[in-house]
């Protein structure tokens, strides 16, 4: 059961946008993210839909697991769509009982609201799909290097993203052996309701506690033993190297990003 | 002989909480010497103090009285701590407590990251060091997917980065399967010779330990017994009062010696072993 939790799900390919350094895939996602609100027409829209495809595409990522990735926010999309659609004033009426009242625009709001949440869950999962955790981390340590200056604990953090990536499998199996140990014991995790269910987590997350924390102990002492002594003076084994890729995806983001503004400013 | 470590008159003590109570000796007044390039191998029971001792060897722990010199450096000594560490490198039981990053080539350039080499320098030692342990074949893999032995060799590959001139291994095969700690034992002793390393061993396997050239047995935190491990291994009575045993090849030829046969104590190994019987039941 909790074999099946992979976090930030990556799927190894050699295309284009795998191939993209993190630092700038990074940023470009934050643009695609702004690239989504700027799109107010239904061809601007449509311009968002084509480049989200092509990057898909050229990705050989499939279409069926960006859908999936769409899946758990299915309710929060309806939820939307729904208080969209009776809470937008319109001039059109299409449709209206009691104090229902449907009108076009909220119709085509709801809509909209609706189309950006998905180029917006799908988009940023695209950068969590194509980018290895490492990298993802090396990428942000990177882009954010700058705010060292202000004190800010860049290394650090990205260091603690580090080994938590690395902790996550080993604590999940480790809380699959305290559960089946538990459940030898008598421990029930699975009847009952609700308070009950999570009183019966408390003999679980106890020992997993404890062993973390050893384990955290353990761990600093073979970091100190390998001469750890925090980010200054530290080198780099993973060279980045920003190349002709960065650039093209750039440039194309930069030609999207300038028709959307020109199809709003026609309204079309 | 040139030494590597030495300790003189060193002691370890923890502090007691409550004042007027004396803190708890760990290690009392041990002067330990360690020739460069021999391979030492650690004994004693729960509590003896040995992690303690080898603590001292990479200025994790400080003396509490008398002093430890790596290479002639105190490592009381501020300023050479990292000098130090880069000597002495240390291999702890769980491999998954030492792996740092998610990815073995990774983890393995995290202490010549650590020292600040140029980029060319790590990519060379990280693909050395795999080459050393033989681990090179999993250099983009996951430690988790990886045998307790395999991550093992890349906990000591790690160390290797560093191209120490010591390496202190504490209990490194306690957690593995009888392949993993042949794969380890094997992995150390081809280091040993390919990189010219001392190596200190703490171990709970005699039949690890009489693979060494050198065995130590520490009792209550000062030196029971020193030597060769044919001379520890000679007197299994000894051994037994302070709660050890012997190899199991050298129990059988130490009882049958008391039966008054002639067969030699330091036949290590089972191979060894049986042909010392053998040559004895031929002459007989």
């Amino acid at each position: 059961m909790l074999k099946d939790i992979t976090l930030g799900q990556f799927f190894p390919g050699q295309s284009a946008v795998h191939r993209v350094d993190p630092r700038f895939k990074i940023v470009y996602t934050l643009w695609f993210i702004v690239m989504v609100f700027t799109a107010s027409t239904p061809c601007g829209y449509a311009l968002v839909f084509l480049f989200l495809l092509y990057t898909v595409l050229i990705s050989k990522i499939s279409v069926k697991l960006i859908l999936k990735s769409l899946k758990p926010i299915l309710i929060f999309m309806i939820f939307t769509a729904v208080l969209n659609l009776l809470y937008a004033r319109g001039e059109t009426v299409l449709w209206s009982w009691k104090f229902i009242t449907i009108t076009q625009e909220g119709l085509l709001r709801a809509l909209y609201m609706v189309l950006r949440i998905m180029f917006l869950v799908a988009g940023t999962s695209m950068l969590t799909y194509t980018t290895s955790p490492t990298m993802l981390t090396d990428g942000v340590e990177r882009l954010f290097k700058p705010l060292a200056k202000l004190r800010f604990p860049v290394h650090e953090l990205a260091m603690m993203m580090t080994i938590a990536l690395r902790f996550i499998p080993i604590l999940i199996e480790e809380t699959d052996k305290i559960m089946s140990a538990q459940r030898a014991r008598g421990a029930d995790f699975e009847s009952g309701n609700l308070l009950r269910r999570a009183k019966a987590l408390v003999p679980l997350l106890v020992p997993l506690f404890v062993s973390a924390f050893r384990r955290a102990d353990e761990l600093a002492l073979a970091m100190e033993c390998r001469c750890y002594r925090g980010g200054e003076g530290r080198t780099k084994y993973r060279a980045m190297k920003a190349g002709g890729v960065d650039l093209a995806a750039g440039l194309v983001m930069l030609a999207i990003q300038v028709g959307i503004i020109l199809l709003g400013r026609f309204g079309i | 002989m040139e030494s590597i470590i030495k300790t003189e008159k060193l002691s370890f003590v923890y502090d007691s909480r409550e004042e007027g109570i004396p803190g708890r000796v760990i290690i009392d007044g041990l002067d330990l010497e360690i020739a460069k390039g021999s391979f030492v191998a650690l004994l004693g029971r729960n509590g003896s103090g040995k992690s303690t001792l080898v603590k001292h060897f990479n200025a994790v722990h400080l003396p509490s009285g008398g002093c430890c010199y790596v290479s002639g450096m105190d490592t009381a000594d501020d300023g050479l701590l990292y000098e130090i560490r880069r000597r002495v490198g240390m291999v702890f039981q769980n491999p998954d407590n030492q792996i740092v990053a998610s990815v073995v080539d990774e983890d393995v350039a995290f202490a010549p990251e650590n020292l600040g080499l140029e980029r060319e320098e790590i990519v060379k030692r990280v693909d050395d060091a795999l080459a050393a342990v033989g681990m090179t074949a999993f250099k983009n893999h996951a430690p988790h997917l990886l045998s307790g032995g395999q991550k093992q060799r890349i906990a000591i590959a790690g160390v290797i980065a560093m191209r120490p001139e010591c390496i202190v291994l504490d209990e490194p095969t306690a957690m593995l399967d009888p392949s993993g700690r042949r794969e380890v034992m094997e992995t150390v002793k081809r280091l040993r010779e390919e990189y010219d390393l001392t190596v200190v061993m703490i171990t709970h396997h005699m039949s690890e330990a009489a693979q060494a050239d050198r065995v130590i047995v520490l009792d209550k935190g000062s030196i029971y017994l020193d030597g060769t491990p044919s001379e520890v291994f000679s007197d299994p009575e000894r051994l037994s009062q302070i709660g050890l045993t012997v190899p199991n090849a050298t129990l059988l030829l130490y009882n049958l010696r008391k039966l008054g046969a002639d067969v030699p104590l330091d036949a290590f190994g089972d191979e060894r072993c049986a042909n010392a019987i053998y040559d004895w039941l031929n002459e007989k």
